[in-house]
Parts: C-alpha cells; structure tokens; sequence
C-alpha cells in the first residue's frame, strides 16, 4: 500500500531522513515510535504531501507521489496529480487544526461537498454518522472553541473519516490534551482500527496504546529505522540498545 | 520628445537645495515635536487622574480623526486673530507636530504596557519611588521598544510635510508648483519632485523595516 | 418634537450662513471617500493575495506597486495625476476622478499590505489541514483561508479609512469642492474663520466617528464568524497607519 524507497529529505543543511526504505501493507497498521527530532512526523508530512522528498521515491497504492509520467518522462507532480493521491490518504493532526470559521457539521462535511462533489445532504448524513460514533452527536451545531480539547479532536477525527481515505496518518493525536482526555480519544481510534480495514501510520509517545493497536512498531533514530518488529518483542524484548535507552527514557517520564 | 531636458537641468539645483532643505527642515522639526510632545501626551494619558488623563485621550483621538490639512488651516488662518504670528514653515512645523503627536503617544503607550509587569514589581520590591522608577526602569525600554516604530513616523511625517505648501511654505513641492506655474507646465518639476520622496521614502522604510526585524530578536 | 435640518439656511447667525456650504461639501467629501475606498478595496485584495503568492513574479510586481505608493504621499500623487500627467499621455483626468484614483491607488497600497499580513497570519495547521482533507489551491483561499484572515483585516481596514477619509482633503487642493474646499471658500469671502473651522473639525470627526461604528459592527459580525466572543481591540491602531 505504502512504499518508501531510499527516501531522504533534507531542511536546508538538516538530513532529517536518509535513504529510508520501508513498506507497508494493505490494512496493515503500524506505529513509528523514536525520540523527537528523529523524522517520524516528517515521513507522515511526505505522505501527506506537506512537505516534497528530497530524493528517492514514495509509492501509494502503485501510484508515485512525489512524480508523474508525461509521456515516457518522469516530471514533478501538479496540483492534479497530488489531489489524486490525496484522495486516498486522510491525516489527523496534534493541534487538531478544526476551522474556526464554521461549525462542527461543516468541518465535516465541507470537503466532501467542495473536493468530493458529494451532494451536501448526504454529507450531513454521513456527518452526523460518525458524530455519533465518535460521541458527539449532540454537538453537530456547536462551535469549535466551545469544545474541550478531547471533543475537538473526535471531530477532527470525524472529519477525516468522512473522505473515506484508504490511509490514515495519526500525528501525536493525544500530545496535545490533557491527560484526562488522553483515554477517550484513545478508546475512540482503538475501535477505528479493529473495526475496519484501515492502513493506519501513527506516530507517538504513548507506548500502551502503540502495542494496543499496531500490527508492527517501527523504532526511529536520526532518519534511519533502528529496529523493527511486533509490538510485543519490541517492546517486551528490544534487540538494539537504543531501543531499550528510548523505552527507558519514557517509561522514566 | 516631450520630456525638457534643457528645463530640468534648469530647475535641478534649485529644486535639490532650496525646496529640498525646507521639507528636511520641516520634517526634522515636525518630527522632534511630534516624538517629544507624543511622549508627554502617552504620560497625560497614563495619569491616575482621570482629570487629566481622560481630556488629554480626547484630545488626542480627536487630532487623529481630523485631517492635518484642516489642522494647519486652523494655526495658519485663527492664530493671528489671537496676536500669534509666525512665518507659515514654523506653523507647518506646529502643526505636523502636533498632528503625528496623536500618533506617536499611541506608540509610547504601546511601549510601556509592552514593559513587563515583573519589572514593576521589581521596582516596587527595590523601594523605588515612583517618578524614579519611570525614569529609570520603564521609559528607557519603553522608548527602545518604541523606536522602529517612531521610525516609521519620521518617514510618514516626510512624506506628508507637502501638504505645507498649501499653506504656501516653498518646499519640494511648493517649489515645483511654483516653477510649474511660471510655464504652465508641471510634468518635469512634478516628476522630479515626486521622485525625490520615492528616493528617500523607500530606501528610509526599508532601513526600519530591518531595523523591526533587528530589535524583534 | 421639532426636527432641525442641519442643512438649512435658516439656522441662526454664522450657523446659517455657512451650513448650506459645508453640507455641499460634506457631500462631495463623503463621494470620494466612498469611491476612493472602493478603489482601494478592489486593488487591496489581489496585490495583497498576489503579495502572500509562491511565485516569485507575483510577488515582485505586488511588492513594487506597494513599495511605489507608499513611498510618495497621496498629495504628491495627486498633483503628479493632475498637473503632470496630462503633458504625458495627452489626455487630461476629470479633477474628482483624477482625486478618487489618487485616493484608492495610495491606500489601495496601504490595504494590500493588511490584506497580506492578515493571509500571513493564518496559521500554518489550517492550509496543511485544508490540504489533509483535498481542498484545491483556490478552496483552500476561499473556504478556509480568507474568511480567517478577514477578521484580522477589520481593525486595520477601520484605520485606514479613517487615512483615507482624512486625505480627502487633498483634494481641495486642486479645487475640488470638498468639505476642506467650502470652508476655505467661506473664509476667504468673510465668514467667521474659527466658526467655519471650528466646525470642519466637527464635521470630519463625526464622519470618522461613524467609519468607527460602522467597522465595529463589522468586527463583532465577523469575529462571530470564527467564534471569537470579544475580539482585541485597539491593537495594532498606530503602527498600521504608519505604514
């Protein structure tokens, strides 16, 4: 589904990654774990076209992100050729980025309607769909800054399943709560992940909830996997002393 | 060719001396009222006494929200009637003065509620006496926190001190309309006077503007 | 109740003498600010959009139009439009057009400046989010960014018609019958100088007054747009207009 080959990305003199190769499959769901700094958020911000790779190449789906084939050469992507392969990949943010400018009901269904071309009563639908299964149900009209942390999260977790992305990128979606609306929020995707077929990429720091939900954890160290493996003998039995000094370290936390 | 080469050679020099010295005199002398007066104005208006301070922000609101060219009509024309008399340049320099004072005080005001509150409660924590503590802790960086902007006054005094020659102060531009005048024929003063400003005006706001960046750090 | 038509002729004393002169060019003041606005509005929006562009050109023609009005006052652009530029192109301007345009492509620059700084402001989250969720380059503007960034232009905005408002003025200066004109014309043929003036000063602040109601309307309307209950005030009044 996903195919990173020898990626690297670069920010001015910073080599953030460094021919990275890695793969994941369909359905499958996997946690890049890591100290910060070492480009766990950056491989999500490639996925999601925020940022360009500084060389190698990025697969979704059979489909090059970064490049597209006029004729018979390869030539950076357009606008069109990225709003394709965007369809399939959805993204939930650590600062939740909700638009302040419209209500809850609208944050979901606005880009159905605008970049799908769904008829907008069947986005709404749909919206209040998975308000209620996110919780929310009664909070459709309400506000962005009239939700707690935690609340706006769920619609922003709503918000991306409403363009039925094939992939979702889950970028330290608990950092930003409090502590006591870390478990909710958690709950909440672990049903998401055991209950579709999702291909999930989640970066964090919460180590109970990466063995929770992921197939494979990635361990990440200055642009390069360290180790990788299932959640269990990662976690249980690390292989790479560097490993074992991150999970010390946030156990220690 | 319509542009008078020999006309501009002509009335260059003049232009470059006589009018350009009035407007640097009028904006010097605006802009050092306009920064002195604002400054007290910015106290006035700190006053804990509502007598005072809250006339003085009335005053001042009111200068801001009416234009300059009426103000300098005011000194120009209703002074006399009073027994003041003054030549029309030191009246442009009154009134721009007095004018970007409104301005000034709100960016002095703005640097002392920017000083932060630590640096009172130290002051009070040292047994300072009040007055003392404004002259020496608060207005010192209050007024270094003002300076890119006051910077910026000066540049927007210098541009709108033309409007003196309303008030028939021969500066750039009431030269050029002068010279004009003699011939019916404004393009080359205008033009040349008009590009003197952009000279000036552009090179000046750049230069604050990388100050801003410079004291933002 | 008895109603007083401020305007009228009949009003007592200096009152009635000069009232029906200063409504003329409040008249005529009100016109060109109202246009001189519309121009500059209509300027602001794109120099200030092309201003915030990726590409680099666009940028650099923003950049320069902003750069070259900002550098001259309106009333050196003004006379330049009027006495200058006539010799040039041969084609002489209408005094109240040649003033409206004056007024608009001055503070058409000071606007796009706001119009930029107000995009800029936007923070970074909301376009990656918009590009997360498949907007195209002109839904993200639209939907996402410029209803944001028009809550922040408001305060701005309200400064700079107040600039503009207060440099229609100029205009009387190449006798355009304006509020600033009338008065100076009443003066000169006799009436009470520090009456007349007097009430110019009236006249130009409740006008200004009234830009001020009518941009907090605005604010209060648009800041319930973003959910904003109480939005800041007052911030950025003078550094703004010193642009």
């Amino acid at each position: 589904m996903i195919r990173f080959d020898k990626v690297g990305k670069r920010f001015g003199d910073v080599s953030v990654l460094r021919e990275l190769d890695f793969h994941v499959g369909r359905g499958e769901r996997v946690t890049l774990i890591g100290p910060s700094g070492s480009g766990k958020t950056t491989i999500l911000r490639l996925l999601m076209t925020l940022e360009r790779v500084t060389s190698g190449t990025i697969h979704v789906d059979g489909q090059c992100l970064s490049h597209m084939r006029r004729g018979d050469r390869q030539v950076p992507a357009d606008e069109r050729h990225l709003r394709q392969v965007r369809k399939k990949i959805g993204m939930v943010f650590q600062q939740f980025n909700l638009f302040p400018n419209m209500n809850v009901l609208r944050n979901i269904t606005e880009a159905p309607v605008r970049a799908l071309g769904v008829p907008r009563e069947q986005a709404e639908d749909k919206a209040h769909e998975l308000l209620k299964m996110v919780g929310l149900a009664d909070k459709a009209h309400a506000h962005p800054s009239q939700l707690s942390g935690g609340q706006q999260q769920r619609v922003a977790i709503a918000r991306a399943l409403a363009m039925e992305p094939e992939v979702l990128l889950l970028d330290e979606v608990t950092s930003a709560l409090d502590p006591e609306l870390v478990s909710g929020v958690q709950n909440l995707l672990r049903d998401i992940a055991h209950q579709g077929n999702l291909t999930l990429l989640c970066v964090t720091h919460e180590m109970n909830f990466a063995r929770d939900i992921s197939h494979r954890v990635l361990m990440f160290d200055q642009g390069q996997i360290v180790e990788e493996g299932p959640p269990e003998q990662i976690f249980t039995e690390p292989a790479q002393q560097r490993t074992r000094d991150f999970l010390q370290a946030v156990l220690d936390a | 060719m319509i542009w008078d080469w020999d006309w501009t050679m002509e009335i260059l020099p003049d232009l470059l001396t006589q009018g350009l010295l009035v407007t640097l005199q009028a904006t010097l002398g605006g802009a050092v009222l306009a920064f002195v007066l604002g400054l007290f104005v910015a106290l006035l208006r700190r006053s804990r006494r509502s007598y005072i301070s809250r006339p003085v922000g009335a005053i001042s609101e009111f200068i801001r929200s009416t234009p300059l060219l009426v103000q300098l009509f005011v000194l120009y024309y209703v002074m006399p009637d009073f027994g003041v008399r003054m030549t029309a340049l030191t009246t442009g320099i009154i009134g721009l003065g007095v004018h970007y004072a409104s301005y000034t005080s709100e960016v002095y005001r703005a640097g002392i509620d920017g000083v932060p509150k630590g640096q009172w409660e130290a002051a009070i924590a040292l047994n300072l006496p009040r007055h003392w503590t404004w002259i020496s802790v608060i207005l010192p960086q209050a007024v270094r926190r003002s300076l890119p902007a006051l910077g910026n006054y000066l540049v927007a005094i210098f541009k709108e001190s033309p409007q003196l020659s309303i008030i028939t102060v021969v500066d750039v531009i009431g030269l050029a309309r002068e010279l004009g005048s003699e011939r019916f024929r404004y393009l080359e003063p205008m033009t040349i006077a008009g590009l003197f400003f952009l000279l000036i005006a552009i090179p000046a706001s750049i230069l604050i503007r990388r100050m801003e960046r410079r004291f933002d750090t | 109740m008895i109603t007083i038509n401020p305007c009228s002729a009949e009003l007592p004393g200096a009152l009635g003498e000069t009232m029906p002169f200063l409504c003329d060019g409040t008249v005529i003041t009100l016109q060109s600010a109202i246009g001189g606005s519309v121009i500059a509005i209509a300027i602001a929006l794109p120099v200030g959009l092309m201003a915030t562009s990726r590409h680099r050109r666009a940028r650099a023609v923003a950049r320069v139009y902003m750069e070259f009005f900002r550098g001259t006052s309106v009333l050196v652009q003004l006379f330049w439009l009027f006495y200058a530029m006539p010799l040039l192109t041969g084609f002489q301007l209408d005094k109240i057009f040649a003033g409206v345009l004056a007024l608009g492509l001055n503070l058409g620059a000071y606007g796009s400046e706001v119009v930029r700084g107000a995009v800029r402001a936007v923070p970074r989250g909301q376009r990656e989010a918009a590009v997360a969720l498949n907007f195209s380059p002109f839904q993200r503007m639209r939907y996402v960014v410029l209803p944001q960034a028009f809550v922040e232009m408001v305060p701005p905005m309200n400064n700079l018609l107040i600039e503009l408002l207060k440099a229609t003025s100029l205009l009387s200066a190449i006798t355009v019958a304006d509020l600033a004109y009338e008065g100076r014309l009443l003066v000169n043929s006799g009436s009470d100088q520090l009456i007349v003036f007097a009430l110019l000063l009236v006249i130009y602040f409740l006008l200004s007054y009234l830009i001020t109601l009518l941009m907090r309307f605005v604010e209060r309307r648009a800041a319930r747009v973003v959910g904003r209950e109480r939005p800041r005030r007052r911030a950025a009044r003078t550094v703004e207009a010193a642009r």
